[in-house]
């Protein structure tokens, strides 16, 4: 065993990075662990326990632990204990005394404590000559409890391949510990001995359990010196053959900061400072009105009606919204506001048959148009922004759209270099234009309320109510101009 | 070796100094002045408000379908907009890709192609086919390059622009059939891990979360941050739109969601319990915005009822931690995707 077994090691004391991710939920882990030992401010209580001819130091129940984290955590329920103090051994901070699988069970099991040194926040990341050195001490030691299970055994005959070269120097270092660790007092090696497997358990897990050591490689390379040399668990020198830690290092250098930086912060503050924002009731308001009017169509909140394919493995509920014969809840949907309505394919041309009937449908394929243009490849959007101009905007267009003169003059400045966005300003007065005037009239149309009310062309059907909405819109697959296309899809599902 | 100063120089050295010190004092004058200004509009508690709200019933969510396929942890995935398929990336490979951790992938609106990256730096798009023996790797197209890890990307309304963000810092936008850069986004003091369009049929914007703890909510025709919002402890791991487009969740390595209104211009809820201890990786709406489903690295999801703050559900099912969670695009059901290998569907 180590020596100085009592302190963290850490490198380096000062840490600019303790607020690295990992660290963050290190340090959670730790306040936890720390506050459960503590038995004077209401930790659970760590006890010896006798069994058969021996006794067992330094001990706490599985549901004692569970109790705990339930009181002192808010958890109402013990599932979720049970999980969090998985998760608090996965890490490597308790560990059951007979076995190597790091998890939490709510019963009479008993766990042991690890010791701060061990802690995964010290940045162990023990090589392979140490498990070596540690499994071969293993062996030696005459004694049941240490016995290698079948996977670090396997795990022993693989790195005795391995390190055939140097394995004389790994028996050696082996016998060394296992001369140290005799000169301790029983009771403190059988805590210790524990401790040491927790931590191997921990960075040489049992097949088929989490690795709690890796990291997210997006965020290696702020942790603690990411080049840092491994200490060894057993005080081994480096001898410059470890491997490296896979770390994604950045490319670039830290910027310092600089006045063209500052002055830009300047600027937008400035700008924010400017800006006119709203109270927070006023948005609360307005967040609960928006969620409150979608409810009925969200299926995690609302039935739907057909069920939910990924429920009742029925998929009607699909069919009906690949239909362009919408449902009345849809096209309630549209009433919503003209955003809405446009989102909708079926609403895009419910809205444009109701214009072209009033023979105004310019504006909205104006719309339709720019929306298409900031779509393009970057190759096509000139001549595309050519051809909305003269369709729409030029002398004698032949869908000439009504812009304000402002408008106008900017947007025929922006098509003398045509781009993406030369249309924004015209798009953005379009959309207002069609929302106060072509929007609300729609609503009120025949076009719209037939749908909204499911009003029939054919003559009354008075069993209507009692058919599912798939049974009626397959009645009227016949008399549907999309007839053709619903067919094909009924015979190929 | 510096040459030594002149005394000129070094007047101008100290005046430089001087300058960028009283500048920032300025800087942090007027951040004082914006916070007080903004707190004179924080008048009352989302939560407080939702009281009149009713509660949710008792959810019964359970995994549907569980897809076993990486041999690998999953990284990413997203939907195609019929709502019945989904692409995933991993740490080996995503349509046969020669680079290990592939961090970002996205579905073309069309349905007809992918994009994908990750620490090779680029963003690639695949053409989709249904015949399994045509060779995808051969026709694929490199968009987008990035000076560090592509962290992730998003078609815009078309197969034609891509937006990506990186671990360099910036965001881009890319035209791709020509690989141009239309516009980049440089703000972010480090790492950008999300990004997430604004969900208008008009809107030109996206937010944008990094490992500076800030989001960043830009406009894509000028490449101006028009907003931005730190109060976060630690990465920002995961941005989302509320439907309406007018407030975003995000979720952060300091185990916490928070909502933050862009017209109040401040956070207005967080979403965190005690018990709570690991990082938020991905978050997404309900259709409604009424729910907030979270995906965390202690292998859980928590389900959050987004007006009341408070948590409606936990969902454990997966075996290591969920890097990705998305909702359907009819809101029937949210997909995650986990280091232990599986994607999970869940309604």
């Amino acid at each position: 065993m180590a020596e100085g077994a009592k302190e963290p090691v850490g490198v380096g004391t000062t840490d600019p990075e303790e607020d690295s991710p990992n660290m963050i939920v290190y340090r959670k882990i730790e306040d936890i662990v720390t506050r459960i030992q503590d038995e004077n401010a209401g930790g659970v209580s760590i006890r010896t326990v006798k069994s058969f001819l021996s006794k067992i130091p330094s001990v706490v129940s599985g549901a004692d632990i569970v109790q705990w984290l339930m009181k002192n955590l808010s958890v109402e329920d013990p599932a979720e204990a049970i999980h969090l103090g998985s998760l608090v051994a996965a890490h490597g901070y308790i560990f059951p005394i007979s076995d190597h699988v790091l998890m939490l069970k709510d019963d009479g099991t008993l766990y042991r404590f690890q010791s701060p040194y061990f802690w995964p926040s010290n940045c162990w990341e023990p090589e392979n000559t140490d498990y070596a050195i540690y499994l071969c001490k293993r062996t030696m030691q005459n004694k049941a409890r240490l016995e290698l299970a079948d996977y670090e055994a396997e795990n022993l005959a693989r790195l005795q391949r391995a390190f055939a070269r140097k394995w004389e120097f790994i028996f050696m270092q082996a016998e060394a510990q296992v001369k140290i660790d005799r000169k301790k007092d029983k009771a403190e090696r059988k805590i210790l001995d524990s401790q040491e497997r927790a931590f191997w358990d921990v960075h040489r897990p049992v097949p088929g359990c989490v690795n709690t050591t890796e990291m997210d490689i997006r965020k290696c390379r702020r942790e603690r010196n990411p080049h840092r040399v491994k200490k060894s668990v057993y005080g081994v020198p480096d001898d410059g053959q470890s491997q490296p830690s896979p770390v994604h290092i950045s490319s670039q250098p830290t910027k310092k900061t600089t006045k063209e930086d500052v002055q830009k912060e300047i600027n937008f503050l400035n700008s924010q400072l400017d800006r006119h924002c709203m109270k927070v009731s006023k948005v609360a308001d307005s967040l609960m009105s928006y969620t409150e009017q979608f409810m009925e169509y969200d299926p995690f909140v609302s039935a739907t009606e057909p069920s939910n394919p990924w429920i009742s493995d029925d998929m009607s509920f699909w069919d009906l919204e690949a239909s362009r014969d919408p449902s009345q809840q849809r096209v309630k949907k549209w009433g919503f506001s003209l955003e809405e309505a446009l989102k909708d394919p079926a609403g895009r041309d419910q809205f444009l048959k109701f214009l072209e009937s009033e023979f105004s449908s310019e504006n909205l394929r104006f719309w339709l148009a720019v929306q298409d243009l900031k779509r393009r490849p970057l190759q096509d959007v000139s001549s595309r922004a050519q051809e909305i101009w003269q369709e729409f905007l030029a002398e004698g267009a032949p869908s000439p759209i009504n812009l304000d003169s402002h408008s106008y003059e900017r947007t025929s400045q922006n098509i003398k270099d045509p781009g993406r966005y030369s249309y924004e300003d015209a798009q953005e007065h379009i959309f207002k234009l069609m929302k106060s005037d072509s929007y609300a009239r729609f609503l009120r149309s025949n076009i719209y309320q037939d749908l909204l009310l499911a009003r029939k062309k054919q003559p009354a059907d008075t069993e209507q109510g009692r058919r599912t909405s798939l049974e009626k819109f397959t009645r009227s697959v016949g008399k549907s101009l999309t007839g053709k296309r619903l067919t094909g899809l009924m015979q190929s599902s | 070796m510096r040459s030594p100063l002149t005394p000129e120089m070094a007047t101008q050295e100290v005046q430089l100094n001087e300058t960028l010190a009283h500048l920032k004092t300025e800087s942090e004058t007027l951040k004082t002045k914006l916070e007080e200004e903004r707190a004179k509009l924080h008048d009352v508690e989302l939560h407080q408000v939702a009281e009149k709200v009713e509660g949710l019933g008792q959810f019964v969510m359970k995994t549907r379908r569980t897809l076993k396929g990486h041999g690998n942890k999953v990284l990413c995935m997203d939907w195609c907009k019929d709502k019945r398929r989904i692409v995933s990336s991993s740490q080996e490979h995503a349509v046969t890709m020669p680079c290990t951790w592939v961090m970002a992938c996205a579905y073309a609106p069309s349905g007809c192609a992918v994009a994908c990256g990750g620490l090779d730096n680029k963003c690639s798009v695949y053409p989709l086919s249904l015949d399994k023996n045509e060779n995808l790797a051969a026709k694929k197209k490199s968009v987008a390059m990035h000076t560090n890890y592509l962290s992730a990307c998003s078609f815009t309304n078309s197969d034609m622009q891509i937006l990506t963000s990186s671990g360099d810092g910036t965001c881009a936008l890319w035209d791709v059939e020509s690989g141009q850069l239309l516009q980049s986004f440089h703000g972010h003091a480090a790492d950008v891990l999300c990004l997430d369009l604004a969900p208008s049929e008009t809107g030109n914007t996206f937010v944008s979360g990094g490992c500076d703890k800030k989001a960043n909510v830009w406009d894509m025709r000028s490449g101006q941050c028009i907003q931005s919002f730190e109060t976060h402890e630690s990465d920002i791991n995961s941005v989302r739109y509320y439907p309406s487009g007018d407030a975003f969740a995000s979720g952060s390595d300091d185990a916490t969601c928070r909502l933050y209104d862009l017209r109040a211009d401040r956070e207005v809820a967080i979403y965190s319990k005690e018990s709570i201890i690991f990082g938020v990786s991905s978050v997404d709406f309900s259709l409604s915005g009424r729910l907030l489903f979270g995906g965390y690295n202690d292998y859980t999801i928590n389900v959050w009822d987004v007006l009341k703050g408070t948590r409606v559900s936990i969902l454990f099912g997966h075996e290591n931690r969920v890097s990705t969670l998305r909702v359907s695009p009819d809101g029937t059901a949210f997909c995650t995707g986990s280091w232990d290998h599986t994607l999970r569907i869940w309604a």
